[in-house]
């Protein structure tokens, strides 16, 4: 490799900081004993402790579990059909880019639009049926939607590097669609299918706007908890409650990395 | 008739296929129909309708919320929207040019590092990229805040009076926007620097080119996948960003986001919220054109 210009490494270093800092500064002040101002006056954990003895902090910690487990598992299933559905039968041309238009659409659409149509429809639903009311139903489906198209995605680039070689070989020898899709396809597709569900978990968990306009009162996910709260002012509890965050999404992707690399 | 074919080893029949296919999407792209396609569609229709007095819908078609977003109202015409939208456009295109300026380094000096090393300083990129967005936004309270010196010197310098925050201010909000987006420039840029032919770069330099012009005709075009990819995924959701301009700019420099956001919250004014949403679906549209547009140019050439 060639030799870097001095001065692309001390920019590279000070983009480096940039991204960094803040965090770093997070973290330190999540060990600072001092309530106001920001002097360092000491280290304390008592901010973590005080973490769990919070009921609205555990609850929301809890609600953006659910969200993303229950969501991530859907998506998960809806997705790769989607995928198998799309990539394996002889759609005619035009049918095939219709398909590909709408699976891209989540994907496209910037999210405060999606969520803009949410709290319309979802205010429309209402009227027929109070099961529509702001809360996690909402928010579950909400995720469910953006999810499905980054599932499908990733299991349909899976799909494509196995190959239809196997497949063909068991229909060869009269394997049906079930035990095709059990002993052939599904066991194929793991990595797949895993690198997907990783990728919308992350997502669910990552995504505020959507849970912003969907919402309701007894649904506050981490996200909407830290947004509400630094906006009446940050606390040395937020800074713990968000390093927290930050060290489960580091040893999230980190997992993540492992399984996609290998 | 039926027509019997083989498809991958198996004997049926088109109709047969295309069944079992539709079953694989059929709920899948149902749901896609059902929860994003109709809500947009219904989006569409709202916007044309009146808001009633207690922010409940009236279906009386109008055009009044267009007329609104584009400034008449019964006091005359202001220019207050259309300022949010363009600034909107604007603070997303400078975000997309210091993030594309500061990633190239960063790319160089990964790409540079021995192969030990090198995933080691890319994943120092992607974490970021996959942090919660409003923790990465309010994260710049503590260093803008006035004791650090940051403050300090702005107020040295005379812009902030003494013991402020260097927030809420467009200068924040450029500095999240920043912090947010340039991961999504710089992990495709480093996968199209990591392909960089170096032979048409020392070509270059024997022939003794300008530092320059070694970049923009020996490195620049063989960058331009990876960073057409960072710039659409910067530009169209940095222009809808709700989060960072909320926090960092306040009333102060408000974008379409925060707009859209006042319509559903606490204005309840759904119907121009709905105007405002088709607004940025359009800034959206045209970017995306534009960029194919320059895409397919760039192909050619």
């Amino acid at each position: 490799m060639r030799r870097l210009h001095p001065a692309v490494t001390a920019l590279a270093m000070v983009t480096y900081l940039f991204l960094y800092i803040p965090l770093v500064a997070v973290a330190i002040f999540s060990v600072n004993a001092t309530r106001y101002g920001l002097s360092w006056k000491g280290f304390t954990m008592q901010w973590y402790t005080k973490l769990i003895h919070n009921e609205v902090i555990l609850n929301a910690a809890w609600n953006s579990l659910v969200l993303a487990v229950v969501s991530t598992i859907i998506a998960t299933i809806l997705g790769t059909a989607l995928a198998i559905g799309m990539d394996r039968f002889p759609w005619p041309k035009k049918t095939r880019t219709t398909l590909d238009l709408i699976l891209h659409l989540p994907v496209v659409v910037p999210d405060i639009i999606f969520a803009a149509a949410l709290v319309v429809a979802f205010g429309l639903l209402r009227m027929i049926s109070s099961l529509f009311q702001p809360g996690l139903l909402n928010m579950i489906i909400g995720h469910i939607t953006f999810q499905v198209s980054f599932v499908a995605l990733v299991v349909r680039s899976r799909l494509v590097s196995i190959g239809r070689d196997v497949e063909e070989a068991a229909r060869d020898l009269f394997a049906d669609t079930p035990y095709l899709l059990r002993r052939v396809m599904v066991p194929l597709l793991i990595p797949g299918i895993v690198a997907g569900a990783m990728l919308a978990f992350t997502l669910s968990l990552d995504d505020f706007v959507i849970s912003f306009f969907t919402a309701g009162p007894d649904s506050v996910t981490l996200p909407l908890y830290i947004f509400a709260a630094v906006r009446r002012g940050v606390t040395p509890q937020i800074h713990a409650l968000s390093t927290l965050v930050l060290l489960v999404t580091v040893s999230l992707i980190i997992g993540m990395e492992r399984l996609t690399r290998k | 008739m039926t027509r019997f074919l083989i498809w991958y080893g198996e004997l049926t029949t088109q109709r047969r296929l295309l069944t079992r296919g539709l079953q694989f999407l059929g709920v899948g792209m149902l749901w896609i129909l059902l929860f994003l396609v109709l809500p947009g569609l219904v989006l569409v229709v709202v916007s044309f309708v009146t808001r009633g007095s207690y922010g409940q819908l009236e279906w009386t078609f109008t055009i009044e919320n267009y007329k609104r977003l584009l400034g008449f109202s019964v006091f005359g015409w202001t220019p207050d929207y259309i300022v949010i939208l363009w600034r909107s456009v604007w603070v997303a295109f400078v975000t997309s040019v210091i993030a594309v300026v500061l990633s190239y380094p960063l790319c160089f000096f990964i790409c540079s590092r021995p192969e030990r090393t090198r995933y080691l300083w890319l994943m120092l990129v992607i974490i970021p990229f996959w942090t919660n967005m409003v923790i990465r936004t309010y994260a710049w309270f503590l260093i803008l805040a006035p004791e650090f010196p940051l403050a300090r010197l702005a107020h040295f310098l005379g812009f902030i009076p003494a013991n402020t925050p260097l927030y809420p201010n467009a200068f924040a909000v450029y500095i999240g926007m920043v912090t947010i987006f340039l991961p999504f420039v710089a992990m495709p840029l480093y996968a199209s620097v990591e392909r960089l032919d170096w032979s048409l770069v020392e070509a270059a330099q024997d022939l003794y080119a300008s530092k320059v012009r070694v970049f923009f005709q020996a490195i620049l075009p063989q960058t331009i996948p990876g960073l057409s990819v960072g710039i659409i995924l910067t530009f169209v959701p940095a222009m809808g960003m709700f989060v960072v301009p909320d926090l960092l700019g306040g009333a102060k420099y408000m974008l379409v986001g925060n707009l859209i956001e006042q319509q559903f919250g606490a204005s309840r004014d759904w119907p121009f919220g709905a105007a405002v949403s088709m607004g940025l679906m359009l800034l959206t549209m045209v970017s995306l054109y534009l960029y194919r547009k320059r895409h397919r140019e760039m192909q050619l050439v």
